[in-house]
């Protein structure tokens, strides 16, 4: 159904900068590109918002289409060719937990080729039991297999090796000590012709394979844990095997070791470290998650830091993706004099078309407005080719609908080598902790559902129908800069939902609100989850679901803490800094059916807050429309908690009502669940929209809900919620200093 | 686990006139049914154009497996879309057709 696909090198990009778009065609032979400036995406009928003006690029014209594969699935690589041309008799072995045995073949170890079959590779068989093949190098191999079925998710010891006396083939799986359940050993021989070295990459997990454009690929991918990888240049008993895996480091031990590879040594990082003799060192590909528990984790310890000898662990997943790295086909300087915003670079067929979005930034070091909209990058990202929807079986029940598939979705779901958001679960059930934007991301863009960045372009749409001049600023450049980023404004203004925060991002906005930083945040579930961003990957943000809040599933116990930044990973609010105390409010209750509206308080009468509700009725009900659940005060919904430290000056003027049965409190604000949850009997079923003042002058306006954008555009943007946001824009941008009230 | 009684076509056709809800409690619970069912077993909507075209479809067990478009069953209306899936969960779930 997709015919056209694409993404963009960058997402941030100021004038003067290159910015390059890869493109790839399912069937189309040609398509049309241009610019596009997008103003609003929501592109449903009956609405009448939907907006993009096309800008004049050089790069407008007709290209030809041409299909670029991706390459899924983790791996990683040693290339040193001929390191093992010598290699006669040997043992490969390591530590190995499978989390999907039976899946038909899967490389552990490996240096082998096909044509003619030479090398060896240790694996997991159709049957999921461990298996050897070598190759003579003259086209003959030879295989053996225990022919017992591994458990997954349980932890052997699994070598093999060849003899070149007896040319006989040995494997044997021992399962590790520990388990309460029957596991049994097993071990199996037999004759082979020989084995000569294949003249190829060595590989973990997975085998070298080449695709369909002629580049190299992989193949085979192993789905678990990998820890202590070794070879040795000679056959090892079964005690010799024993101790070289259990031994950090075997060098001195053995005079045969050729190689033991180190994986606690370079967490964080693509680097894989060999400590034995030849340095035979290589790299992680696609992201297998590291900082994971080895085989010998004892539990003493929860942080990969303090204990990197029990988390010697990779865990590599078939669906991993870094970089789908295409080759571009075209870019775009972005000229001197392009105002700042969303921008797509537009993808059409005859019968298809596409957007690849990214976002014009002011020149460097400067701001062109007075206003920024920080565009929530990491959110994006976080959600990027969200599937939960169609994989998970309670989904319809959690979200209240029946499931409607997007052409995006169906295309991803036949498509899995696009990779995963971290919402999902990767095909062995592990939760997905990293999302690339180095790849096409089906749900970022206009004509897209209205939710995360399609949902902000609600409010930019708002903007433009006002007249609000406004610079883009993202995530990514926040986490970057800093507050220096945010100084050159008077006010930022969020989206919709900026659920992810790197600590440099917190810290950024924090510093900011110290100073004289006025911040207008108009979504919900916002400054939620610690995310973090890393120089050796980036565009890639990573997330480990620690304890609870809405995980969507569970994160693994003992690897709570961040590889990118050793950072212990979860709720902003577990870790000491809730939104509440950045925000005045934060996230209580979720729901999706239907949204609320809201009624003004006493407090809305305040002098301090006057200004907000200038042209508002004094009895009048505040976004009992809009195009998310019909309602204003919705979807995720955030209110006021002192003990979470929501200012103690903090003006609630607002607050709201008429929620659903089926919204409900979130787990992180439940201790114990019980029969009153929802939003027709819970008091905490509500947004609180919050004003209050800082002490260096500036100020903090929250709504504390995701629906409020979609009812911005209501009656041509003609309503006391839009009224209310320009309000509040307008005083925020004056120069004049807020005070602390007496 | 809540099972539906075939005989209770009445919260059937209780949906049908009132696809948006409020719900009866029992019709509640009929629809939470049909929503929980395997992944595998259910029909489900695609979007051929926002608001304005549907078609029925189910999901393979596996990734990356092909969806199953039923190519003769396209709506204009989202309402009779979401009869389609729910008449056909019934079925799936019950055992029974309903009319």
């Amino acid at each position: 159904m997709k015919k056209i696909l694409g993404y963009a090198d960058a997402w941030s990009v100021s004038p003067g900068e290159k910015i390059g778009f890869k493109v790839s065609s399912y069937g189309a032979e040609r398509y049309r590109a241009d610019l596009v400036r997008i103003v609003c995406g929501d592109d449903s009928p009956g609405h009448g918002i939907f907006r993009l003006d096309q800008i004049e690029a050089p790069f407008e014209g007709e290209y030809p289409g041409r299909a670029q594969p991706i390459d899924a699935g983790s791996y990683a690589v040693v290339s040193h060719a001929g390191a093992f041309d010598d290699l006669e008799s040997f043992t490969v072995l390591a530590w190995i937990y499978p989390t999907t045995p039976v899946k038909g073949r899967q490389a552990l170890l490996a240096q082998w080729q096909d044509d003619p079959a030479a090398g060896f590779m240790l694996m997991l068989d159709d049957q999921g039991a461990l298996a050897l093949r070598v190759g003579d190098g003259r086209g003959n191999t030879a295989e053996v297999s225990t022919g017992e079925t591994l458990v997954e998710r349980r932890w052997y010891l699994v070598s093999g090796s060849y003899d070149v006396s007896s040319g006989i083939i040995s494997v044997g799986q021992q399962p590790a000590d520990g388990p309460l359940d029957l596991l049994r050993p097993a071990t199996a021989s037999a004759g082979a012709d020989g084995f000569a070295a294949a003249k190829t990459d060595f590989m973990f997990a997975a085998l070298r394979s080449v695709l369909p454009n002629g580049k190299p690929g992989s193949a085979c991918h192993f789905n678990g844990k990998i820890d202590r990888p070794r070879l040795a240049s000679a056959v090892l008993n079964g005690a010799d095997i024993v101790s070289m895996a259990a031994h950090e480091n075997p060098c001195e031990q053995f005079d045969s070791l050729v190689a033991a590879w180190d994986f606690a040594r370079d967490t964080g990082t693509g680097a894989v470290s060999d400590i034995g003799p030849h340095a035979l060192h290589g790299r992680t590909v696609n992201l297998p998650s590291r900082g994971c528990k080895g085989f010998n984790w004892s539990g003493r310890e929860q942080n990969w830091r303090h204990a990197p000898a029990e988390y010697g662990a990779v865990h590599f997943h078939d669906d991993d993706l870094y970089d789908a790295a295409w080759e571009t086909d075209f870019e775009y300087a972005v000229p001197a004099d392009l105002k700042s915003g969303a921008y797509a670079a537009r993808l059409r067929v005859d019968d298809d078309e596409w957007y690849l979005t990214f976002f014009v930034r002011p020149p460097r070091g400067k701001a062109s407005s007075k206003l920024a909209f920080l565009a929530s990058t990491a959110t994006y990202l976080a959600y990027s080719n969200y599937q939960w929807l169609f994989h998970e079986r309670y989904a319809e029940v959690t979200e209240s609908l029946w499931t409607t598939l997007e052409k995006t979705d169906v295309f991803l779901q036949e498509h899995p080598e696009f990779g995963l958001s971290t919402y999902d679960n990767h095909a062995d059930g592990s939760g997905v902790r990293y999302a690339s934007r180095l790849r096409p991301i089906l749900n970022m863009a206009p004509t897209t559902p209205c939710w995360s960045f399609n949902a902000d372009t609600h409010i930019l749409g708002w903007l433009e129908n006002q007249g609000i001049e406004y610079d883009v600023i993202t995530d990514e450049d926040l986490h970057r800069e800093g507050a220096d980023l945010l100084e050159r404004y008077r006010a930022v203004l969020t989206g919709t939902h900026p659920e992810y925060y790197t600590t440099p991002m917190l810290d950024g906005l924090q510093t900011y609100l110290a100073s004289a930083g006025r911040l207008i945040y108009l979504g919900g579930n916002g400054f939620i989850w610690r995310c973090a961003m890393s120089d050796e990957y980036p565009g890639m943000l990573e997330l480990r679901r620690a304890e609870d809040g809405i995980r969507y599933r569970d994160e693994e116990p003992g690897e709570y803490y961040l590889e990118f930044t050793g950072e212990y990973g979860g709720l902003w609010r577990r870790l000491g800094v809730p939104p509440q105390a950045l925000v005045g409010v934060g996230t209580v209750a979720v729901g999706f059916d239907a949204s609320g509206y809201y009624r003004r308080t006493g407090n809305s009468f305040d002098p301090r807050a006057e200004f907000i509700f200038e042209g508002i009725g004094k009895d009048e009900i505040i976004g009992d429309f809009g195009y998310l659940g019909g309602g204003a005060s919705g979807s995720e919904i955030d209110a006021v908690d002192p003990m979470l430290g929501t200012p103690v000056h903090a003006l609630v003027v607002a607050s709201s009502e008429g929620h659903s049965e089926n919204t409900l409190i979130v787990p992180d604000e439940i201790g114990f669940h019980h029969v009153a949850m929802d939003g027709v009997q819970s008091p905490l079923v509500r947004a609180d929209m919050t004003f209050f003042e800082t002490p260096g002058g500036g100020a903090v306006f929250s709504v504390g809900s995701i629906a409020w954008g979609a009812s911005l555009p209501h009656n041509a943007y003609d309503n006391n919620v839009a009224r209310i946001s320009a309000n509040v824009i307008a005083r925020f941008l004056q120069d004049t200093p807020f005070e602390m009230p007496g | 686990m809540y099972e539906i009684d075939p005989a209770r076509t009445d919260l059937a056709y209780e949906f049908r006139d009132n696809p948006d809800g409020p719900y009866s409690r029992e019709l509640t619970r009929v629809i939470n049914r049909l929503r929980i069912m395997p992944m595998a077993e259910r029909h489900v909507l695609v979007c051929l154009e926002r608001g304005r075209r549907w078609r029925l479809a189910r999901i393979p067990s596996d990734r990356g497996g092909r969806v199953d478009h039923f190519e003769d069953q396209v709506f204009t209306d989202y309402n009779e879309a979401v009869w389609e899936v729910f008449k056909r969960r019934w079925k799936t779930v019950t055992g029974r057709e309903l009319a």
